[in-house]
């Protein structure tokens, strides 16, 4: 490709903050590109241009993620109404893998990163707690693909998997006793013993494999 | 060559059984001995009443004989932790064939019993695979797919190709003396020793643990190699007998074709016998009781509809397995689930047992046996080194594409898991002597290959993998979160995919599933199930599931279910029961339900009972207790015979609401603890919500609502004055311990004494020395406030003329900490009411007659005021029938 010679000082800046190389930057800002339609900055009406993701259920919590100006890293709260490049791929690099020669400090750092970026997608008002109602909202669209549950049943779902989180993080609860939320120290609790940085990865590759952008 | 294969030489004489079979063998020596005086003194009457016809049973007898030899040996040898901790159990099998073997020998001097290729092929092997199939991992199969699918191609060729190469090599410089083999037949034996077997594999990881990726690699490559096995055996065997000068460049193209029909075709075929027996299960409502049938035939019908067409069976019948899991399962009744999956298991390792066995014995008989040292120990060097050499190769290569690296350690196992086993043995002994001549001598290399790997290296690869501290597997019960965070995460990675602009892993995956879901699911789904299909709704149904077992155990241990009605259900440990409990051996529950409760229950509960518990003994008792307890009262009992019916509908529904009910509950109390809202107020709502509901569902059954003593309806205003109270605490520590001594009591009084004419409880000596009465005592805590001790005995007394067995010190037992008002106490009252209501019901579920109590009952009322208290309680259980 040639790509080494030609990459500008901001491409090698960019490579340096996210860890991709200069041949996916190349293919992701082809992509951003075509999302945003030549323009510098996305806005959230880009991706609805995504046909495959139409039929994603948690779709406009993802998008959302797009914006989150935690996951951003600019601001303790609050959606940016538009991302550049920079930050999208700030968002996209939440989902490198973890690179295998890395030492165990690093490894848990990035295993962190990865958890933050999942808390404050359920944690909606960033207030730090995935709170009982976030905790159904999450699951309710989650299940909303399927037609036959019901909200109930997602609701009770969802108490189920907050009075778990609880017993987990608080152990045995006294009956006046009250949980809150699911603060990120509980969350990296829940986590534990499952590896978050085999499963939150996509593959990046280098080359374009589809132009889906219809 | 028939299915019989095994058994087909079983003209055997008796004494050849040998000393394993020595009782057997006497004993129809003995009743032939009885026979004959009788038939020589009916002499030629023509008709005798007792025949001995060993040659009409034999061949099925034999079999018979053989799989519980087996399945003995299997008993014997899990006696010993110890020797089943270090040795594989496979290897263990081996050596008793070879024991078995050589005792035939000794008696017979004929190999009577040899593991022929059509018994296995046939009979043996499609079990071990439909299991692998049924139960697979998909999710991780297909994760790891294109790892497998390498190993299983390449690495099969590789060390089928290097193998039968070197050995023609070294065969060249002449070290293996004078053999009369080709390139071709070096070639073709290298093709059936290159396999690794699914067989052997199994029995040897099983008991390994290693993890699930690494696992998943090694078995799948071992199923999936298949298809390369069959297609280069076949090739060579065809080369081979068409002669090495004959072979030309088209042959060996059409080879490479056949690979991929042989592949693709027993998937295929596969994949289409999943659809139908999906499609079949769909539609199988009214006939649940042969349901599980239909799993099993189906499946055995693609396994032999691809061996007719000469494709890849184990292929086929693996991947029927795999995409039919989901949607029979979902199709099917629980039961029938159970059952398919104990008798695959059954099956499957039943087979593998007489796999490892026959092998043993197979291998004691001299005619085959035809040594080469240097043939056998090459074989055993090249196998091994060209396993390891394949395996580094391609995971180097693999590396550099997968996301999860396979380390060196890994690397090491899975080329020490090689193990080679029956399905070479079987196609060795396939081979015709007379286009292979040295047949025998493939044939005694592959025993001694097949020996040394699962033997050897069965053997060591425990210690290899615990010295080599490979990443173990871990049984982990299933989170709810986990499922949860699990189903995001597909979201969230195939939309960023999807952003991304990539065709990757998690695309495929959503839109397969959303395939699926819209398709598939749709068309083999039963409607009912394609509700209910969702793994997380599935989970949490499990964990709820498990939860309120949990609970009854618990309930039981602490000698009461009654803190399941209690809306704060973890804080009650404070109530003292060491001494209400007059003989703790026989007291608890589920002894008393075990006891008694035994005929009742008809059902087949233990079959549903498929959760592992702490307590698995008391499982079942506790389901039943479950049941029983919270649960309507079912009909008469069923004593129907009926072959197509299993268990009626009503459990199911029953069970439901059981669990509806308390989950309920927990939630209910768990929200309002989450909530902060006053707990007290919102849980007495409930709790008087459900005890009114529970009055009014218990009597109703009678019709007749006495409600004659006035002491009744004192105990109406008793209750409501009991939910307004804010001392909820005390309340509840009281309340299990009494409800819980009634639970008892009520379950040995009905049990025990439904003959005894309807007293209060003048319960004549009972089953383990617990009545009632015994009990009572304990749970009067008003005793220490009222100072009136006495009242009890003498009361009882007056309305029965059994003496009370209460012993002195019960009747100073520790009440709960003295209520200090007399609105307390009264509380009691409701809660004793409300657990007799309960106990009602749970009479009620024992179906025993009915005994009218109201004559005594009016006496009791017409005590004087002073003893008001207890014979209002009584009232308050007895009247409800």
């Amino acid at each position: 490709m040639g790509s080494s010679q030609s990459m500008s000082e901001e491409v090698r800046e960019l490579v340096g903050k996210t860890g991709f190389s200069s041949d996916q930057i190349e293919q992701l800002h082809r992509r951003f590109k075509q999302l945003s339609g030549n323009q510098p900055t996305i806005r959230k009406e880009n991706f609805n241009n995504i046909p495959d993701l139409e039929l994603n259920p948690i779709r406009s919590k993802i998008i959302r993620a797009f914006f989150d100006n935690r996951n951003l890293r600019k601001a303790p709260s609050g959606l940016a109404d538009e991302i550049n490049f920079e930050d999208f791929l700030t968002i996209m690099s939440y989902f490198r893998p973890i690179e295998t020669n890395v030492g165990e400090e690093q490894l848990e750092h990035c295993r962190k990163e990865k958890l933050r970026f999942l808390f404050h997608m359920y944690d909606s008002d960033s207030d730090g707690r995935i709170t009982l109602e976030e905790y159904r909202n999450v699951v309710e669209e989650l299940l909303s693909g399927n037609p036959h549950i019901e909200k109930e049943s997602a609701r009770s779902i969802a108490d189920g998997a907050m009075m778990e989180a609880a017993s987990v993080c608080v152990g045995q609860m006294q009956p006046d006793q009250v949980y809150e939320g699911i603060t990120f120290d509980d969350f990296l609790k829940i986590w534990q013993g499952i590896d978050i940085e085999t499963k939150m990865h996509v593959r990046f590759l280098n080359m374009e494999t589809i132009a889906l952008c219809h | 060559v028939t299915g019989l294969g095994a058994v087909r030489e079983g003209r055997l004489a008796f004494p050849a059984w040998g000393l394993l079979f020595l009782a057997l063998w006497m004993l129809p020596r003995v009743l032939g001995m009885e026979e004959n005086p009788e038939h020589n003194n009916h002499g030629n009457e023509g008709f005798q009443i007792v025949t001995f016809k060993w040659d009409h049973v034999q061949d099925p007898y034999i079999i018979a004989l053989w799989i519980l030899v087996a399945s003995l040996a299997k008993i014997v040898f899990h006696l010993s932790h110890k020797v089943t901790s270090v040795v594989p159990e496979s290897a263990l099998l081996i050596v008793l064939g070879l024991i078995l073997g050589g005792i035939v020998w000794a008696a017979d001097h004929i190999a009577s019993f040899t593991l022929t290729p059509t018994l296995f092929f046939f009979y043996l092997l499609p079990p071990i695979v439909l299991d692998a199939g049924y139960f697979m991992p998909n999710r991780l199969f297909f994760g790891n797919l294109g790892t497998i699918l390498l190993y299983a191609v390449i690495g099969t060729v590789w060390n089928a190709a290097t193998t039968g190469l070197s050995l023609y090599g070294v065969y060249l410089s002449g070290i293996m003396g004078e053999l009369r083999i080709g390139l071709l037949d070096f070639l073709l034996f290298g093709s059936l020793i290159a396999a690794v077997d699914p067989v052997a594999v199994l029995a040897v990881f099983e008991e390994v643990h290693v993890n699930e990726v690494l696992f998943i690699i090694v078995f799948g490559e071992s199923l999936l190699n298949d298809a390369v096995t069959v297609v280069l055996y076949n090739v060579f065997d065809s080369f081979v007998s068409l002669g090495a000068d004959k072979v030309t460049g088209v042959d060996c193209v059409k080879g490479i074709v056949s690979f991929f029909v042989v592949s693709m075709g027993g998937t295929l075929i596969g994949v289409i016998f999943a659809f139908l027996l999906s499609l079949v299960t769909r539609f199988t409502k009214h006939v649940r009781i042969i349901e599980p049938g239909f799993v099993f035939i189906i499946s055995y019908l693609s396994y032999l509809t691809s061996e007719m067409l000469s494709l890849s069976a184990i292929l086929a019948i693996t991947f029927c397995g795999m995409c039919c899991q989901k949607y029979v399962k979902a199709n099917i009744s629980e039961q029938s689930a159970t059952t398919v999956r104990y008798t695959m298991k059954m099956l499957a390792s039943g087979a593998e047992t007489i796999i490892f066995m026959f092998l043993g014995i197979s291998a004691v008989d001299p005619y085959i046996w035809t040594w080469n040292t240097a043939f056998i120990l090459l074989t055993l060097v090249f196998i091994s080194v060209y396993r390891v050499i394949g395996v580094v190769l391609q995971t180097w290569l693999l590396n550099k594409y997968r996301m999860v690296q396979l380390e060196i350690i890994d690397q090491v196992v899975m080329s020490y898991g090689g193990l080679r086993g029956a399905v070479a043995y079987a196609l060795v002994v396939l081979l015709d002597e007379n286009k292979v001549k040295e047949k025998n001598l493939f044939v005694s290399t592959t025993i001694i290959v097949v020996f040394f790997t699962v033997i050897f290296q069965g053997l060591t690869i425990k210690p290899l993998v615990q010295w080599l501290k490979v990443k173990k597997s871990e049984h982990r019960e299933p989170k709810l979160n986990e499922k949860l965070h699990g189903r995001a995460f597909d979201h969230i990675l195939s939309a960023i995919e999807d952003i991304s602009g990539q065709i990757g892993h998690n695309y495929l995956r959503d839109k397969w599933s959303n395939f699926d879901r819209k398709v598939l699911s749709k068309l083999l789904m039963r409607r009912s199930a394609q509700k209910s299909r969702d793994r997380i709704l599935n989970v949490f149904h499990e964990l709820n599931l498990k939860d309120a077992i949990s609970y009854v155990a618990e309930g039981e241990r602490r000698g009461s279910l009654a803190f399941i009605r209690s809306p704060s259900t973890d804080n009650i440990v404070n109530v003292d029961f060491s001494t209400p409990r007059p003989s703790t051996v026989e007291a608890s529950v589920s002894y008393l339900l075990r006891e008694n409760v035994s005929t009742v229950c008809l059902d087949m509960q233990a079959l549903e009972q498929r959760r592992r518990s702490i307590r698995d003994t008391e499982d079942t008792v506790t389901h039943h207790t479950l049941q029983q307890y919270l649960y309507k009262p079912r009909q008469e009992y069923k004593h129907l015979y009926s072959r197509h019916e299993l268990t009626s509908n009503e459990d199911e529904k029953q069970d439901k609401e059981i669990f509806h009910r308390t989950m309920r509950k927990r939630l209910e109390s768990f929200k309002s603890t989450k909530l902060g809202i006053n707990q007290t107020k919102k849980t007495a709502k409930l709790y008087k919500r459900e005890r009114g509901q529970k009055r009014r569902n218990s009597s109703i059954p009678n019709g007749k609502i006495p409600m004659e003593s006035p002491t009744h309806d004192f105990a109406f205003k008793e209750k409501e004055l009991e939910f307004s109270d804010p001392e909820e605490t005390n309340e509840y520590e009281v309340e299990p311990m009494s409800g819980g001594i009634e639970f008892l009591a009520s379950v040995t009084q009905d049990t025990a004494t439904d003959s005894t004419t309807g007293e209060t409880g003048s319960d004549v000596p009972l089953t383990g020395y617990s009545s009632p009465r015994e009990k009572l005592p304990s749970w009067k805590p008003d005793q220490p406030y009222d100072g009136k001790p006495p009242e009890t005995s003498p009361k009882t007394n007056s309305s029965q003329n059994n003496p009370l067995p209460v012993n002195p010190e019960e009747l100073g037992g520790p009440g709960p900490k003295a209520p200090q008002e007399k609105r307390t106490l009264l509380n009691m009252h409701a809660h004793l009411r409300s657990a007799a209501a309960r106990r009602v019901q749970s009479r009620r579920s024992f179906h025993r007659p009915k005994p009218l109590r109201y004559p005594k009952l009016q006496k009791l009322a017409s005590l004087p005021q002073s003893c008001h208290i207890l014979p209002h309680s009584l009232e308050q259980e007895e009247t409800q029938l």
